[in-house]
């Protein structure tokens, strides 16, 4: 972690520092330029590795990011936040802002995500099953969180499968000790301990969250496809580097960093 | 000379009127604000639902919990501070002082793995089938750790400037230290050991980051105002800012009535001798 910031903070500087006359295409010497990426708190660690990639692309960039629940962006960017660009964990907070007609341009979907269940490796639980077993602490993230909507839809669609009592929803419903923010919540309250499971995004559990928590797998027929949409927003004060963001993250490269954090990158173009 | 020094005095007054407008501004708009954005009869109506009499019920009832713990354990650890010169007294008050700069995140985390299943104390609770977290008790944890800073700051403050004469006249009346503190320490420093419940209470009522934290978030259990204001927030804008309101209004009358009682601090048996406090 400390040395990959570290990594990015170097490179960062070293950009600074070289002279812009390398490359034919490079910026024009002046104030450093900035661009602003509201994100689902999902795609935290793939877009920090996406950004270091831009940044080789466009020397001299500064790229900043504000991760949190798609909701919480989308109320910011309704508010007059400045950003560029907008990657959401759901169709419906997209929408919203498209509704307000903040949106440059056709959003596009450049990932799925699927949930898991997570329980912690010191005291995990065994099957899915379990989850509506009295007693058990389970954290969801709240309704209005798009994970959070996701994961008490897959809980009623386990209830109707084989295998699981048919009062199975409500009875894991019943369980919820917390209504959390937004997905990273979740997944601490279950790496801390505190809670006995957790649904997140199979893109949360990175290798450093792995240590900690235990995954069981969701059935495709009850799993939650997500979409994730992302758009340049009007007003964006570097729609060039915002398009190149978007472009980046729909290239096959991108596709690659998305996939390798356990987001499904859509078919090729 | 004199015109001189009139003139003086008016810039010196304009330059105070300034700086205490835009103080006023900058601290006034953002309520007003708050206050004017939903029309009354809306306000009633988001007031009124269950979720947020639920948020309110809980705040009310964890706040008052939270407060009475910190009076009962605040207090003595005030007598101590005022009263008993002792090596590293300075390294206790900070101690006791640091929960008011630390951010509230940083507090629940710190109540968490103290308290949480896997914390230190948290294991030993476990032995005996109790977990705190994600309860009520967890809230009132939460705001105790926040809040008592405020009222132990008060307290103290109080206790040390009642003059030590009265204490000593106690003595050499054959009065035990517990029967002195009770009868004549506590009564002359009452206004500031009120005051300080009081913002400790205020302080309690809003928080927030350490309650998220280390109680979760559960609508009737351990949501209270200030985390339905921010849930809310993601949803509805409009409930969000009526509860705001409300939360307003209540460490608003609190504090003012506070003040409105502090000006005449009348503790009847010692006359005028109690002007105490400030």
């Amino acid at each position: 972690m400390r040395a990959r910031r570290l990594a990015s903070v170097a490179s960062l500087l070293l950009a600074a520092a070289l002279p812009a006359g390398g490359r034919a295409d490079g910026p024009r010497p002046g104030p450093p330029r900035t661009l602003t990426v509201f994100a689902a708190a999902s795609l935290t660690r793939a877009f920090g590795q996406l950004a270091d990639s831009l940044r080789q692309r466009m020397p001299g960039l500064v790229v900043t990011f504000n991760f949190a629940g798609s909701q919480q962006l989308a109320l910011q960017i309704e508010q007059g936040a400045a950003a560029d660009a907008f990657a959401s964990a759901d169709a419906r907070w997209m929408a919203e802002i498209e509704a307000h007609g903040l949106v440059d341009g056709a959003p596009r979907i450049f990932a799925h995500n699927r949930l898991v269940v997570v329980t912690p490796a010191a005291a995990p639980i065994a099957r899915l099953a379990d989850l509506a077993r009295p007693g058990l602490k389970l954290v969801l993230a709240a309704d209005a969180v798009p994970v959070g909507r996701y994961a008490r839809q897959a809980l009623a669609s386990l209830g109707r499968m084989a295998g699981f009592p048919a009062d199975f929803g409500p009875r894991a419903l019943a369980n919820v000790v917390s209504e959390e923010e937004n997905v990273k919540a979740v997944l601490a309250k279950v790496q801390l301990g505190e809670a006995d499971a957790g649904i997140v995004y199979v893109s949360d559990v990175t290798p450093e969250a792995a240590r900690d928590v235990r995954r069981l797998d969701i059935p495709d027929a009850a799993n939650v496809i997500a979409d994730y949409p992302v758009a340049v927003l009007r007003g964006a004060r570097e729609p060039e580097a915002a398009r190149a963001f978007v472009a980046l993250l729909l290239s096959a490269s991108g596709r690659g960093v998305l996939r390798a954090n356990g987001l499904v990158a859509p078919a090729g173009e | 000379m004199p015109a001189r020094s009139r003139r003086r005095g008016r810039w010196w007054a304009i330059g105070v009127a300034v700086a205490v407008g835009a103080l006023l501004a900058l601290l006034g708009l953002p309520l007003a604000s708050l206050v004017i954005r939903v029309p009354p009869g809306v306000l009633w109506a988001r007031l009124l639902t269950p979720a947020s009499l639920a948020a309110l019920r809980l705040s009310l009832v964890t706040s008052v919990l939270s407060t009475l713990a910190v009076v009962a354990l605040g207090l003595p650890a005030a007598y101590v501070l005022a009263t008993r010169p002792f090596r590293g007294r300075r390294v206790l008050e900070v101690l006791v002082e640091l929960p008011m700069v630390l951010p509230p995140t940083v507090a629940g985390i710190g109540l968490l793995l103290a308290f949480g299943r896997a914390g230190l104390a948290g294991r030993v609770l476990g032995w005996f089938g109790l977990s705190i977290p994600f309860t009520t008790l967890a809230v009132v944890l939460a705001q105790l750790f926040v809040s008592c800073p405020f009222f132990i700051a008060a307290a103290t403050a109080g206790l040390r400037e009642v003059d030590g004469r009265y204490a000593d006249a106690a003595a050499t009346l054959r009065a035990d230290p517990g029967h002195a503190f009770r009868r004549v320490l506590l009564p002359l420093a009452l206004p500031s050991v009120v005051a300080g419940a009081a913002m400790s209470w205020a302080r309690a009522l809003g928080e927030f980051g350490a309650t998220i934290m280390f109680a979760g978030n559960l609508p009737g259990r351990t949501q209270t105002l200030p985390l339905a204001v921010y849930m809310g927030l993601q949803t509805d804008l409009e409930s969000a800012v009526a509860l705001s309101v409300l939360l307003l209004i209540l460490s608003f009358t609190v504090l003012l009535g506070l003040r409105l009682a502090h000006r005449t601090p009348r503790v009847p048996w010692l006359g005028r001798a109690a002007g105490g406090g400030r």
